[in-house]
């Protein structure tokens, strides 16, 4: 573990240009991938990318927040900021993992929901809500995996897993680090004295019982050494996948997670 | 013997009322929206709605249960929960305290169980008054207890949202929230229990994206603001100004999000109205 690393140097590398995004892992874990497209409802939204793949010769469903790699690529998918129809293209991928009885596998790494005029219109907060109310019942298998940045609703809406792994490096909050100081301080340069009090730090959400487990990433960072990092994450997935196909009960397991969050002690495992 | 208790517990939802009234009877208030004075007296007599122009004031939990409910039907739930600072936060006790004192409430929310018209319902309130009707993990907590308890004893749920959304000083155990409460609806969902949403002013970041979204019948007082995301941050993020209206409760209506937009004065009658209509077997 990079022990010596502050929790705002860790912002800075969940951030970083060349960290790992969604399509790095589906292209390196996953074999046969078929995106799909659309919510069926109004429209569809390139910063959610999902669809189903084969995972070790498996069928799964996989689905995961999009940073673009470059400038063009962010435009189209806001820099990873879902509108409401990434929710519910997610969500109507989520209700056909159950059909199908596929595990579902969601990589989040978003600066948030998108705050837009039109993405108010067409319900922000009841898209994200609605996910987090059918995620919690899914008789089927889910793992989020925390990749980069995992910041508000916006990040959970695609994190009500029966296991929560999180790369050393990644970050996981209520909002950005800036957002927090200009919320609370009304001054968004704090935003380094914000990140060392947010408790956003992998081990912190351990301690607290938020994340199930800590993926190590190599030293400096996922993006130096990014075949390490593919191995590490395809070792943690596999090993949590094959622990959850033995669970009988896997939404009131889920339930019983998220019911204990945040009553009296935390508790460090998860049945 | 019950009549005792009921008046007893009239008399202490009253006074509890009573505490939340922060100014004098003949002091004039300003109205907000249409910017002319009235005294007090009459605001509170218009169930603290502007008697010019209909702007609702905001309430506090205890007053809003006052109005809700039949008078002494009220029996307050969990009443002692209260945020520990799970975090460790620098000045949050500091700053709990003062508004525990402030306010006379022990957390932003305060639930009861209770009757409208003769009718068994469960009901809570978010009190903006309290760190902004912040959802803290006691907040959380308390509702997912409450939910419970409705779904237990096969109630009916009644839930007023008055929030800025997360307690920025409890972090992501604030954000877990928001999922322990929607999946605790879930479960009343399926029990097929009724779940109403009232959203008023103002509703926002996270209790929009959670709860306050999920009611089988979502209700909203005139002009309450209701959203994710704040008008600020929308407006930096765009960079234009936002239309007239934007993110109100009426605007919330057209676009699909709200049933009914019901004036306070109307509002318990609506809420017996719609207990009635879900009645086993129709009303």
């Amino acid at each position: 573990m990079n022990k010596a690393l502050t929790a705002a140097e860790r912002v800075a590398i969940a951030r970083h240009p060349q960290r790992p995004n969604i399509s790095d892992y589906i292209s390196a874990l996953f074999t046969d991938f078929f995106e799909q497209r659309g919510d069926r409802l109004s429209g569809e939204d390139a910063s959610v990318l999902g669809g189903v793949a084969l995972y070790h010769g498996r069928p799964v469903t996989v689905i995961g927040t999009r940073k673009g790699k470059d400038l063009e690529e962010n435009l189209l998918c806001r820099f990873g900021m879902p509108n409401p129809e990434g929710y519910r293209k997610a969500l109507r991928l989520m209700r056909q993992a159950e059909k199908f009885r596929r595990p579902v596998i969601t990589f989040i790494d978003t600066g948030g929901a998108y705050p837009g005029l039109e993405a108010e219109e067409r319900g922000q907060g009841e898209a994200i809500a609605r996910n987090l109310l059918e995620m919690s019942r899914l008789r089927v298998p889910v793992v989020s995996i925390i990749t980069g940045e995992g910041n508000s609703g916006g990040a959970l809406a695609l994190g009500v897993a029966n296991r929560v792994l999180m790369l050393e490096n990644a970050v996981y909050a209520i909002l950005s680090p800036e957002g927090f100081a200009a919320i609370l301080w009304k001054d968004a340069k704090r935003h380094e004295e914000a990140s060392e009090l947010m408790k956003l730090t992998a081990a912190d959400l351990q301690e607290l019982g938020v994340v199930d487990e800590i993926i190590l990433e190599p030293g400096g960072g996922a993006h130096l050494a990014r075949s390490i990092t593919f191995r590490q994450v395809d070792e943690a997935l596999s090993r949590n996948l094959n622990q959850l196909s033995k669970v009988k009960n896997l939404a009131a397991a889920r339930y019983q997670k998220f019911r204990q969050m945040g009553t009296a002690a935390p508790r460090k495992e998860n049945p | 013997m019950s009549g005792i208790f009921a008046k007893r517990r009239a008399r202490l939802l009253a006074m509890k009322a009573l505490r939340e009234r922060y100014v004098p009877p003949e002091d004039a208030v300003s109205c907000p929206q249409c910017g002319q004075d009235s005294s007090h007296r009459a605001v509170a007599q218009n169930l603290h709605t502007c008697p010019l122009c209909g702007h609702h004031f905001p309430v506090g939990a205890y007053y809003r249960l006052g109005i809700t409910l039949d008078h002494g039907s009220f029996r307050e739930l969990y009443p002692k929960l209260t945020s520990q600072d799970p975090l460790s936060f620098p000045g949050y006790r500091e700053k709990l305290e003062n508004a525990r004192r402030t306010t006379g409430l022990n957390e932003a929310a305060v639930t009861a169980v209770g009757t409208i018209d003769g009718r068994r319902c469960v009901a809570g309130v978010l009190d903006s008054r309290f760190l902004l009707g912040s959802m803290s993990a006691a907040v959380g907590e308390k509702l997912t207890l409450t939910i419970e308890y409705a779904e237990r004893s096969r109630l009916p749920l009644i839930l007023f949202s008055a929030s800025g959304g997360a307690r920025m000083q409890e972090g992501i155990l604030s954000l877990m929230q928001m999922a322990k409460t929607s999946a605790a609806l879930d479960r009343l969902d399926r029990r097929g229990l009724l779940y109403i949403s009232v959203l008023t002013d103002p509703t926002t970041g996270g209790v929009t994206a959670s709860f306050a979204s999920l009611g089988d019948v979502v209700l909203a007082e005139p002009g309450a603001l209701i959203g994710f995301a704040g008008p600020r941050v929308i407006q930096q993020t765009i960079g234009e100004t936002l239309p007239e209206g934007f993110q109100r409760a009426e605007f919330q209506m057209e676009h699909g999000f709200v049933d009914a937009v019901v004036p306070r004065q109307q509002m318990r009658d609506t809420l017996s109205r719609l207990l009635r209509l879900h009645e086993k077997g129709g009303g």
